[in-house]
């Protein structure tokens, strides 16, 4: 996500750090240029221009130009006023004392409510609650028999219509089955229509009136353009906006939506939607968001995650293991194991500061999941004594590994090539005071950002 | 639910329903015009505003410049020095960018296969039930094919829209395969000797690369049944979406060959400036229009009414030469 926008800025960033002094001419073309690259990302136009204002007049202010500087500072200006556009502090949900808690989600057609009530019930049972969900849009066909199906599907109990009522009342009703089957967070999902119907609007208006809303959530598809703005706006002063949960950011979306929101309705995004699956939705962290923009990479998220998907313990063993260079191919099938878990590669390596430019060099000898599943296909093809020691593997026992894997000998013979590799360097890197401690963690580093993907030793074609 | 024709006047109708509603659509961006460009001077902020303008109406910033290029070349080579036919000639420039694209739609052959592909919530089970109706109206035979096995409740919503406009539907169980859908909707079609073969299909981004090739896989499928098929593969998108769009289009016009684009809720206050930097740069044509939330609400797009709304106000009263 991102990826145009984090590309304009960092060839922008680029021109701008790699000289020693820079005169008001430069910040000012560099601005436009960054003005374009917003623009090019959707970013209300605005937005845009006040942003890029309040940029300029940092930049020209205080003494960033006779720094030493000069292009650094810029960055991190750029990245401050990113966060503030993002919304700086992270929002949560407003849990009440007194339960129960009732989130209203309203939003155009298509935006994705239906799916994100599931999603929030869920998030709010992982923070120890008991969600409830009403299906109170009567209007898409078969849009309360969706809910109900997802809420089948995650035992997320559903108040559904009865065909009589109207929607303020079915809400109503929602509360006190709430309250009945002893749930404290309460989801209403409205029906979905142009913020300029007046139908809709009387609607939620009435929403509001029938029950207590204690978080009113817009919900915006994140591919939305220049029309976003209007659309917060027009709701927020309609039935009033307290937070907003930006969708399908797991596309190539600009980041339009997500820049303009703050600054058009004053109103942060407290989640956004990252994938088909129900359980894909995540808190918004405006600081990691900004640094994912400027191409920082989001090294708390990747730390995150792997906390959830690697165990600890192993991963440090095999850590040992890899620096003393006594690392096997068992070990390595199970490193890349515990990798995959995390995601996608590319994903992966695109939350490394840097990582994605390296993604782009690599281009197509970028290793493919398909790659990935090839090399554990050849390990698994061979016996253990052959995994712990590969010397052993000569012509013959190459040719049945590559049958047995459904690979080729010269495949096998990039794995085994670029294994040695690894362990050569890995030896090296651990013989020289090991990766203890911030020095030698920063070296590490450093290594790591030189390396290739395609000499990873991956049977890439 | 209704079996008679559409008659003329149902015709005549939308039009004015497009303009009232395009109107709308149209208004910022008209609005903007009329209040600041008119009164200036053709200079370099002219020119910038105007850019803000078309940017602000989502024509992207690379199709947006292109066509000030263009006009600034035109206000030297014809010595224009009125804003308003400046802006005249800006909306020749567009309409011309629109222009010589055949945007009906090509169902002459029985039956004819239209599969609607799109990312999640664009509107493509609305555009079918829609489609189905408009097209019963033209006395044709419709089965659609609730090729969505992936979002709940995808196929009810389809079923229900397939009776009000008095289609087949032909459906598996939820999580089932998309392709099996299909064989059996065109077998069953072409049993039933039906006109028509609409597909629905499940939403997808387009940056899932396992989901696109699950649809080149239907589309396979359905070549399988009907070499020649399918007649249309046309892409949903919402009005609202920003430059977005034209990375959609991309991506699903490589994997399928689209033959047009159904823009859907063009009656919010989007201007959906979007379709004029991808027909520039892909060439796709616009062929269907969604503008509300009725049964009726699906209409051939018309770039010169498009533009007329997005123009109003400019040039109203005849210009001197």
């Amino acid at each position: 996500m991102f990826d145009t926008l984090s590309d304009r800025l960092s060839t922008v960033f680029r021109s701008l750090s790699g000289r020693g002094r820079l005169s008001r001419d430069d910040v000012e073309t560099g601005m436009r240029e960054v003005r374009l690259a917003l623009l090019e990302a959707d970013v209300n136009f605005k937005v845009a221009r006040a942003f890029v204002d309040r940029v300029k007049e940092r930049c020209l202010g205080a003494d960033v130009l006779e720094s030493l500087t000069p292009g650094q500072q810029i960055v991190k200006i750029v990245n401050d006023e990113l966060v503030a556009l993002l919304g700086g502090e992270q929002r949560r949900l407003r849990y009440q004392s007194q339960p129960p808690t009732v989130i209203l989600l309203v939003g155009l057609q298509g935006s994705g409510k239906t799916t994100t009530c599931a999603k929030l019930a869920l998030a709010t049972r992982r923070e120890g609650h008991r969600p409830l969900m009403v299906a109170a849009d009567t209007h898409r066909p078969a849009a309360p028999e969706q809910l109900e199906r997802l809420g089948k599907d995650n035992q997320i109990p559903v108040a559904m219509p009865d065909g009589k009522r109207k929607p303020p009342e079915l809400c109503r009703r929602g509360l006190e089955e709430a309250r009945r089957l002893n749930c404290d967070v309460v989801i209403l999902d409205t029906a979905g229509r142009l913020q300029i119907d007046p139908v809709m609007i009387a609607e939620l208006k009435q929403i509001r009136t029938r029950v207590t809303i204690h978080d009113t959530l817009l919900v915006v598809d994140a591919m939305t353009g220049q029309e976003a703005v209007n659309v917060a706006r027009a709701f927020d002063e309609e039935v009033g906006v307290d937070g907003v949960v930006l969708t399908k950011l797991d596309g190539d979306a600009r980041g339009g939506a997500a820049l303009s929101m703050k600054e058009a309705i004053g109103k942060p995004i407290v989640y956004t939607g990252v994938g088909e699956k129900v359980s894909e939705l995540e808190p918004f962290q405006p600081e990691r968001m900004a640094s994912r923009i400027l191409g920082m990479g989001d090294v708390l998220t990747l730390v995150e995650r792997a906390q959830a998907h690697i165990d600890q313990k192993q991963a440090e063993a095999a850590a040992q293991k890899l620096l003393s260079g006594r690392f096997t191919m068992d070990d390595w099938v199970e490193q890349m194991r515990q990798l995959r878990s995390m995601g996608p590669l590319e994903g992966i390596l695109g939350m490394l500061p840097g990582g994605r430019q390296m993604v782009r060099q690599a281009g197509a000898a970028m290793p493919t999941e398909k790659d990935l599943s090839r090399l554990e296909a050849i390990v698994l093809s061979m016996t253990p004594q052959e995994r712990s020691h590969p010397e052993v593997l000569k012509g013959s026992r190459r040719r049945r590994i590559a049958l047995g894997s459904g690979t080729t000998v010269a495949d096998v013979n990039r794995l085994l090539k670029g294994f040695d590799q690894m362990q050569t360097m890995m030896k090296a890197l651990g013989g020289r005071g090991g990766v203890k401690g911030v020095r030698g963690r920063a070296r590490m580093l450093r290594q790591l950002q030189g390396l290739d993907p395609s000499q990873l030793g991956l049977p890439v074609r | 639910m209704t079996e008679e024709a559409v008659p003329e006047p149902h015709r005549e109708a939308w039009w004015r329903r497009m303009s009232g509603r395009l109107g709308r659509a149209s208004a910022g961006f008209g609005a903007l015009i009329r209040s600041t460009l008119l009164r200036r001077k053709l200079d370099d902020e002219f020119y910038d505003d105007l850019l803000e303008a078309l940017i602000a109406a989502d024509c992207g910033v690379a199709t947006s410049e292109a066509l000030l290029e263009r006009l600034r070349a035109r206000v030297r080579a014809e010595h224009i020095h009125e804003p308003e036919r400046a802006l005249l000639a800006l909306k020749e420039e567009m309409l011309r960018v629109f222009a010589t694209r055949d945007r009906r739609l090509r169902l002459d052959a029985r039956p004819a296969v239209v599969v609607m592909v799109g990312v999640n919530g664009s509107g493509k089970t609305t555009t079918i039930g829609k489609l189905a109706h408009r097209l019963r109206g033209e006395g044709r035979s419709c089965l659609v094919a609730a090729a969505d096995t992936f979002r709940a409740a995808a196929v009810d919503q389809m079923r229900i829209w397939a009776a009000r406009s008095g289609a087949d539907v032909v459906a598996h169980q939820p999580g089932g395969d998309p392709g099996a859908v299909v064989f059996d909707a065109l077998q069953a079609a072409v049993a039933r000797r039906s006109d028509c073969v609409l597909v629905d299909t499940a939403g997808r981004l387009h940056t899932k690369t396992n989901l696109m090739a699950e649809l080149v896989k239907v589309r396979n499928v359905i070549r399988r049944v009907i070499p020649e098929a399918p007649h249309e593969t046309l892409l949903v998108i919402e009005a609202p979406t920003g430059m977005n769009a034209i990375a959609q289009a991309r991506v699903f016009h490589e994997a399928l060959a689209l033959t047009g684009i159904v823009l859907t809720k063009l009656d919010g206050t989007s201007k959906g400036g979007t379709v004029l930097a991808i027909e520039e740069e892909l060439g796709v044509p616009v062929k269907l229009v969604g503008l509300g939330e009725g049964i009726d609400d699906l209409n051939v797009f018309d770039p010169g009414a498009y533009l007329d709304a997005l123009f109003a106000g400019v040039g109203e009263a005849p210009q001197p030469e």
